[in-house]
């Protein structure tokens, strides 16, 4: 020992090659973890489309389905509330009422009232701001959160309010329109949920 | 014979009396502590209350969302079964949850302490870090104990903080659903909750504190006139102004252990959810994914955050200011440029500041926790704009509780506060 000179050099590589080697076996250590906490494939499984049976939703009614437990809320509108979704009043009042953010709807649902056939809404009942679900108030009129209400969706966590086509207005705190899945029309009567129409993507 | 145990443990462990000593016989506190000393020990004695109760609150409870009859989970029917049918559960029970909620009560008025007395200023910086690190670790603790019970609150609640993540740009959504391990809070969320909440958080939890104390008995503690008392020593280099805390403040501190455990058995026995504060009536409705309850508030101790949150109109901002109003505590030792520790001697900007500070802070409170929202329709009538009056109330504080940093940095920074001379030694020496 007592000849011996101390090679810092190599004492340095030593140290860093080891810690490198060490840290990426750390790192690939972690990712088994990491990925144990994504959607298992219980749950993706769970994800598959819903059939609902609208022959039964009257006219102005809402009906919620569970689809990958989330509410779809199917809204049979009236001609009145459909009616409302062009006029100037309302659009002047949205964030975005041309339905400009693409992730919000699908292609097939970009119209001002933002479904396949205009009556029928298919849309996930989630408020846009912290995922919580808005009550359905149909009333044209006045409501105590809006004097001049022209229908649609009202969440009671943070006063989000939305038009009977689930766009937001402007100067809540929720940022963007309420999401429109993927849905079709299997018959007159059947909507399925989770499934585009054929041909459209 | 008690002479010999120790001789038998000095032998093979010389280290332990001496560190004994140090932080008990030997280490010198200021003897001018006042009542707003108590809550550190205090949040000692909560602490080891949640970990006893929650021993056997684990040995009952079930972490599984699966429904064992329709519309009612077996996480909620274990906490029924917990509260009906295990011998002396509702008491075992009633003592963690309302342990949680004294335990933000003391924690809130021993950083109110730090904020009167200046304990956050040099050298004193990184006990207060470690401090708003076990904040921090407890606001996650307690979060994640509330969605145990899966209760419709329980689930509501956990689905709005952890969609407070999703508001990171790009990777917002997939965090989300990582955090959740399903597309909305479900079975998976609640295991890893469970084991987050019984395992991994308290180890945390624990280290910090001992760091906390660590930090704490290098430095020496602070005092109600903010001088250090390690600068006037005797010939044997004890502080004049300091008495050991063992047994002065261990009998001290078992005094406020009386009048406090006075309270917390009022609560258990006669208020156990505090009409709602403590326990909320809609976490006694099972969890529903489908109906969102009326009204959407976390318990009272996240109530100022939370109306940050929802004062704010838009979401990423909101998110970044109720976070940001954390992390301006934890500057606070660098924000303050003040010479004087403790609100006795300091300007009187300073004494006017903190007071509105804790007002925004209950203000903002009372609006978080929808207070206001009812209030107003009593005090403008029925046709009250609610949400107008609400947004003018609310960011009028949280004006005020972000003014109270810049203030105080003005404040101190261009040396606008006229201090009062501080003391030699503490004001009641002999």
């Amino acid at each position: 020992m007592a000849n011996e000179v101390v090679d810092h050099g190599r004492r340095r590589f030593l140290t860093a090659t080891t810690a490198v080697v060490g840290g990426a076996g750390v790192v690939a250590a972690a990712v088994p973890f990491i990925k144990s906490w994504e959607p298992s494939a219980r749950a993706k499984a769970a994800g598959a489309p819903v059939v609902a049976d609208i022959s039964k939703v009257e006219s102005g009614q809402m009906v919620r389905y569970g689809w990958r437990s989330v509410p779809v809320f199917v809204v049979n509108r009236t001609k009145e509330q459909v009616a409302t979704l062009t006029t100037k009043d309302v659009e002047s009042r949205l964030k975005d009422p041309n339905c400009d953010v693409t992730s919000q709807q699908p292609a097939y649902a970009k119209n001002p009232h933002r479904s396949i056939k205009p009556e029928w809404l298919v849309m996930i009942g989630i408020c846009t701001h912290l995922g919580c679900v808005p009550d359905y108030k149909p009333k044209v009129g006045p409501e105590p959160f809006d004097p001049d209400w022209k229908s649609g969706f009202y969440c009671p966590c943070h006063k989000s309010r939305y038009d009977i086509a689930g766009r937001v207005y402007d100067g809540v705190p929720a940022p963007l329109n309420m999401v429109i899945p993927p849905y079709h029309f299997m018959d007159d009567t059947h909507i399925q949920i989770g499934v585009n129409p054929k041909g459209a993507s | 014979m008690a002479g010999a145990i120790a001789r038998w443990f000095n032998e093979r462990a010389p280290g332990l009396a001496p560190m004994y000593r140090k932080h008990m016989t030997e280490y010198y506190a200021p003897k001018n502590f006042n009542v707003m000393y108590y809550f550190g020990s205090l949040a000692m004695l909560v602490l080891v209350n949640q970990i006893l109760t929650g021993i056997f609150l684990a040995m009952f409870y079930k972490p599984s969302a699966l429904e064992v009859f329709p519309g009612t989970s077996e996480a909620f029917a274990s906490v029924y079964y917990i509260m009906r049918d295990v011998d002396w559960g509702w008491l075992i029970r009633y003592m963690h949850t309302t342990g949680a909620s004294m335990f933000f009560v003391v924690v809130y008025l021993h950083m109110f302490r730090g904020l009167m007395y200046g304990s956050y200023k040099k050298p004193r910086e990184l006990v207060w870090i470690l401090g708003m690190l076990i904040f921090l670790v407890l606001m996650a603790e307690a979060f994640m104990g509330y969605v145990l019970p899966w209760g419709n609150m329980s689930f509501w609640g956990a689905k709005v903080i952890i969609s407070l993540f999703g508001a990171i740009p790009v990777v917002g959504e997939t965090l989300v659903h990582w955090i959740m391990g399903d597309f909305s809070p479900a079975d998976a969320t609640l295991n890893r909750f469970f084991s987050l909440h019984v395992v991994a958080l308290p180890i945390v939890l624990l280290l910090l504190v001992v760091l906390h104390l660590a930090a704490l008995h290098e430095v020496g503690s602070n005092n109600p006139d903010g001088v250090e008392i390690k600068k006037k020593k005797n010939e044997k280099g004890i502080p004049l102004d300091g008495i050991p805390f063992h047994p002065y403040y261990t009998v001290k501190d078992l005094f406020g252990v009386g009048m406090f455990l006075l309270i917390c058995a009022f609560i258990i026995f006669f208020a156990p959810s505090m009409g709602g504060w403590f326990l909320e009536h809609d976490n006694y409705i099972p969890a529903n994914h489908l109906v969102t309850p009326a009204a959407i508030k976390p318990v009272w101790y996240f109530t100022p955050f939370y109306a940050i949150l929802r004062m704010i109109p838009f979401k990423l901002p909101g998110v970044l200011t109720m976070f940001g109003a954390i992390v301006l505590l934890f500057l606070t030792p660098w924000i303050d440029r003040g010479q004087v520790k403790s609100i006795r001697y300091r300007g009187t900007g300073y004494k006017v500041a903190l007071t509105l500070f804790a007002l925004s802070f209950i203000s903002l409170g009372l609006v978080g926790a929808e207070v206001t929202a009812e209030a107003i329709p009593m005090i403008f009538g029925a046709n009250a704009d609610i949400t107008s009056i609400e947004n003018l109330f609310g960011r009028f504080w949280v004006l005020v509780y972000f003014g109270f940093f810049v203030f105080l940095w003005v404040y101190t920074y261009f040396g606008l506060e006229k201090t009062k001379p501080v003391p030699e030694r503490v004001t009641t020496h002999d």
